[in-house]
């Protein structure tokens, strides 16, 4: 079919849907299917042409950081809606943005995509600029090993006309290196040495013991790199190469975020090459706030609550140590659908032990018995067990006024999104 | 009165520790302090001697990275489990290292990855991964519950019993319905999940058999598997 026929057709179906209520991948659908070229030939002339940031953790928040500090520069940024990684999301969010012959007219375009979806949109669309963030296991179910995962974004990087930017602490993205064509400037991000046992890598998982971190194979750090240097609670220092550039405090909290904020800082500077502006980049970075389930507290009854999204042990295990220190009131929701991962190990990858002493009051998602399941073999009570999330959630929110905490997978948190988008203004607090 | 102890030797921690593998050790742990042992967990790696006191062998699945780090190892350890087997040393191994207590693996690209042969079982790697969620019917465990994801397809010789036929996935080869194998107290499966957690009667077995070898009774206790008993029924279920 033409283009502009399947154009104009995925936007009648996205009025339509809007109209019914709620959104769906069926307009990206029925355009993917109509017109396998839409991607390319939507994106194709772009002036800055598209970046990929993937990798396991983070993309969300990172995607969301790049995005303000090319804004910041002037550089009209098209962006997918967060959270929605998968090339039928791009597809879908496209739409809107594309005019009737199917060209957009932006100067850049930032995408976050899964592992898979990276390697499906690239071989169709090259990237100019490409950010790896790190491997962890992650729904293997539909991945199969890590090692494949890797294997996977080699071939992401290997299509990168421009710039790659990866992470210098993490062995497997660290590999990738070999796979950059000649000609491509190749740029790292990184943690300060006194920051990297917070970083368990991969192969770190199991239990709790950790190895010291290796750090002798790693690259030099050279002037473009942008390294974390210091953390403190949210007060974070970077430099660029050895030289240290900036003390500041973020909106951002966990020390994941900030790494993430190196990164970001590293591809924009590659990206922006000469016009890179340090004191703007500095400034919007203090400014951004953390992506919805992504740290962010929300105000209910006067007491914070807190979406925190759980996707993989490792992101769950980062979580859990950056919050240790702030308890709170907490509810674990796990769901295994598609976009969760159907396999209910990873659970088994997380210590919860931290949890014995105060127990875990509320339980829900469909695999809510899995979850308790998995605390009782820590030694940790459990209070209720609701599958039903609406239900769940009104229960948590009404057992006590202290500040919450929700650890959740992806679509039990879209779904709690929605129950507390239905009585509560989704307002972010300071 | 003291606890009696039993000690729990885990094969290959570092490299063999994929899909949570790590739960079926965790809940031998737990479950041998509900029913009032004193628990140990030795570590098994490779390049060091096989512990001296083992009362449980527990190893878990890996990436092929993984098994190509620990195969050697294997075979030179070869002997001692396979002494400790013969005297009715209950073991579960799960996907990667049952595929090495069979004869060989032969990979996909003809690489043949010889195993210590205590199932009389091959395994050649298969064209696509077998993914998903797993009902196992077993005469003596009943259902067991799990989730599959391997590439590997294992035949069964004729007189090599398997630990159950699947009524849902597709097991050790997706042909035959048979899934895992068992030789005497050595139990062999596809099974991740973790599969002791949500299999108490295995777990329990494997206790059973460890504790009556040693100190020639066992008397269990009365652990609340109500939270399992749901697991498991949700397990059941939900899609493929």
């Amino acid at each position: 079919m033409l283009q502009k026929q399947s154009v104009k057709l995925g936007k009648l179906i996205k009025k339509a849907m809007r109209l019914r209520g709620g959104g769906s991948a069926l307009p990206g659908l029925v355009v993917e299917k109509l017109s396998p070229n839409f991607l390319a030939h939507a994106l194709s002339d772009l002036p800055h042409g598209v970046v990929v940031v993937s990798g396991t953790n983070g993309k969300t928040t990172t995607t969301k950081i790049v995005v303000e500090l090319l804004k910041t520069h002037g550089l009209r940024v098209f962006t997918n809606p967060s959270g929605s990684n998968f090339t039928r999301g791009v597809v879908a969010s496209l739409l809107d943005h594309v005019d009737s012959a199917g060209k957009l007219d932006m100067d850049i375009a930032v995408l976050e995509l899964d592992e898979a979806h990276a390697v499906h949109f690239a071989s169709s669309v090259a990237p100019a600029y490409t950010l790896i963030l790190n491997v962890f296991r992650d729904q293997l179910d539909r991945f199969g090993e890590i090692d494949h995962t890797a294997k996977l974004l080699a071939r992401v990087v290997e299509k990168t006309t421009k710039g790659v930017v990866l992470n210098r602490d993490d062995e497997l993205v660290r590999a990738l290196a070999i796979d950059v064509k000649r000609d491509v400037a190749l740029r790292y991000f990184g943690v300060g040495n006194s920051l990297l046992k917070l970083f368990p890598s991969d192969k770190d998982m199991r239990g709790a013991k950790k190895k010291s971190p290796e750090k002798d194979r790693r690259t030099p750090i050279q002037p473009d790199d942008v390294i974390l240097s210091k953390l403190s609670g949210q007060k974070a220092t970077f430099s660029f190469g050895e030289e240290t550039k900036k003390s500041m405090t973020l909106k951002l909290a966990g020390i994941y975020n900030v790494q993430n904020a190196a990164a970001a800082l590293a591809l924009a500077r590659t990206i922006l090459g000469d016009d890179f502006k340090e004191k703007q980049s500095f400034t919007a970075l203090e400014t951004v706030r953390p992506a919805f389930g992504r740290g962010e507290a929300i105000t209910i009854d006067g007491q914070p609550l807190e979406i925190v999204l759980v996707k993989n042990p490792s992101g769950f295990r980062l979580s859990l140590a950056s919050y240790r220190k702030k308890p709170a009131e907490t509810m674990i929701a796990i769901n295994d659908l598609y976009a969760d991962g159907r396999d209910m190990s990873w659970l088994w990858d997380v210590d919860f032990s931290d949890f014995s002493a105060s127990g875990i009051p509320f339980v829900s998602g469909i695999r809510a018995y899995d979850m308790a399941l998995r605390l009782q073999y820590d030694n940790v009570e459990v209070g209720q067990i609701l599958p039903d999330t609406a239900a769940a959630l009104q229960a948590f929110l009404a057992s006590g006024n202290r500040p919450k905490r929700i650890f959740c997978t992806y679509t039990a948190m879209l779904s709690l999104r929605r129950e507390l988008a239905k009585t509560h203004p989704l307002e972010a607090i300071e | 009165m003291t606890s009696q102890p039993i000690t729990i030797v885990h094969l290959y921690p570092k490299e063999m520790n994929i899909y949570g593998d790590w739960g079926n050790v965790l809940t031998l742990k737990r479950r041998l302090e509900w029913h009032g042992f004193a628990p140990k967990i030795v570590e098994h790696h490779p390049g060091k001697p096989f512990p001296k006191e083992a009362d449980i062998v527990i190893g878990g699945g890996g990436q092929d990275s993984g098994q190509t780090l620990i195969q050697n190892d294997l075979l030179e350890v070869g002997d001692a489990l396979r002494r400790l087997a013969d005297d009715g040393t209950p073991m579960l191994v799960i996907c990667g290292l049952y595929q090495l207590f069979g004869r060989f693996f032969k990979t996909s690209n003809g690489e043949t990855i010889p195993g210590i042969g205590l199932f009389k079982a091959e395994t050649h790697g298969g064209p696509k991964r077998l993914i998903g969620n797993v009902i196992v019917e077993s005469q003596k465990f009943g259902e067991l519950i799990g989730y599959e994801n391997h590439s590997g397809l294992t035949l069964l010789d004729n007189d090599q019993p398997a630990l159950g036929r699947v009524t849902k996935g597709k097991g050790n080869n997706g042909e035959d319905t048979t899934e895992g194998a068992v030789y005497k107290n050595v139990y062999g499966s596809y099974l991740h999940g973790s599969l002791l957690p949500k299999n108490p009667a295995l777990a329990d077995e494997l206790i059973r058999e460890a504790a009556t070898k040693r100190y020639g009774t066992f008397t269990p206790r009365d652990i609340d598997d109500t939270f399992a008993v749901y697991a498991r029924e949700t397990a059941k279920r939900r899609p493929r």
